[in-house]
């Protein structure tokens, strides 16, 4: 059962889709600037990456990414069992679009947010799930990875 | 006559793969790849620069030079944190990436980790961006 596990959650890595294994309990949230300023405003981001423990910013929904490293994101927050985090559509909101990439000082779309904290991009986070650095951040959130209910002496890629 | 005729095609043939070789991806180097490796030399010294134009893979028209992949080896990122080096690349590139630079993929390793596994990672492949219908299942 593991084995085919670890099959699974590379073939996911390859690329693949995994779409409807299951579905987290994403809020894809339409960024509504609900309160003062735009979508696009510091006061709104502020609020959107500290209202949940983990935030991202995609081209698309994690349903739907349209955008191969946006889906990388998707996958890898799939694969550790990440189910309850936010997830904002740049493509629905120029002004979001814009004032993500000046809120965070960071050019491109995707972005991650761990506790309120600017974590990076796609390569970031594929980066700090390869070296296991994901799991621990993920620990201190609270959030225990699925994959450390894998077989420990499995040897990480 | 014919043996002359050769050999420019050789020189010329010769040329050309000079021309691809000095660029991962295919194609001839564009400006804008020509200026994102000028500006990391400049501001990192890498010890190697490689660079790819990945735009042929997304929904770009054909010669543009907006997506890319670069990997940059240096010991100025001895110390620094993945987000502190990416960060740095970002402020080499800020003129592109404000620019005809759409997505920046950047492997940012020292020396010692490049050594661990020096090669150029592929991108995962587009999923049609902003231009995708979202009528398609």
């Amino acid at each position: 059962m593991s084995g085919s596990l670890g099959r699974a959650a590379a073939a996911l890595l390859r690329w693949g889709r995994g779409g409807g294994l299951w579905s987290p309990g994403v809020r894809t949230a339409g960024s509504g600037a609900g309160g003062g300023g735009g979508s696009g405003s510091t006061e709104h981001l502020d609020a959107l990456v500290k209202k949940d423990k983990v935030v991202v910013f995609l081209k698309g929904t994690p349903e739907q990414p349209q955008c191969g490293f946006s889906n990388a994101v998707v996958q890898i927050l799939r694969l550790h069992g990440v189910r309850d985090y936010a997830a904002y559509n740049v493509l629905d909101d120029p002004d979001l679009r814009q004032g993500i990439k000046d809120y965070s000082n960071w050019p491109t779309i995707p972005q991650v947010y761990l506790n309120g904290e600017f974590v990076g991009g796609c390569d970031i986070l594929l980066q700090m799930h390869q070296n296991g650095d994901l799991v621990e951040e993920l620990k201190k959130l609270g959030v225990r990875s699925a994959l450390l209910g894998e077989d420990k002496d499995q040897d990480s890629k | 006559m014919l043996r002359g005729q050769l050999v420019r095609q050789l020189v010329s043939m010769a040329g050309r793969v000079c021309l691809f070789r000095s660029s991962a991806g295919s194609g001839p180097v564009g400006p804008v790849e020509a200026a994102i490796r000028a500006k990391l030399e400049q501001a990192l010294s890498p010890e190697v620069l490689e660079l790819r134009n990945e735009s042929g893979g997304h929904a770009v028209p054909r010669g543009s030079e907006t997506h890319f992949r670069v990997a940059v080896v240096s010991s100025r990122f001895e110390g620094l944190s993945p987000l502190q080096r990416h960060r740095l690349v970002h402020a080499a590139l800020a003129e592109e990436l404000a620019g005809p630079v759409h997505a920046l993929a950047i492997q940012a390793r020292t020396p010692a980790q490049w050594k661990e596994n020096p090669q150029l990672d592929t991108s995962p492949p587009c999923l049609g961006g902003s231009k995708k219908t979202r009528e398609t299942p």
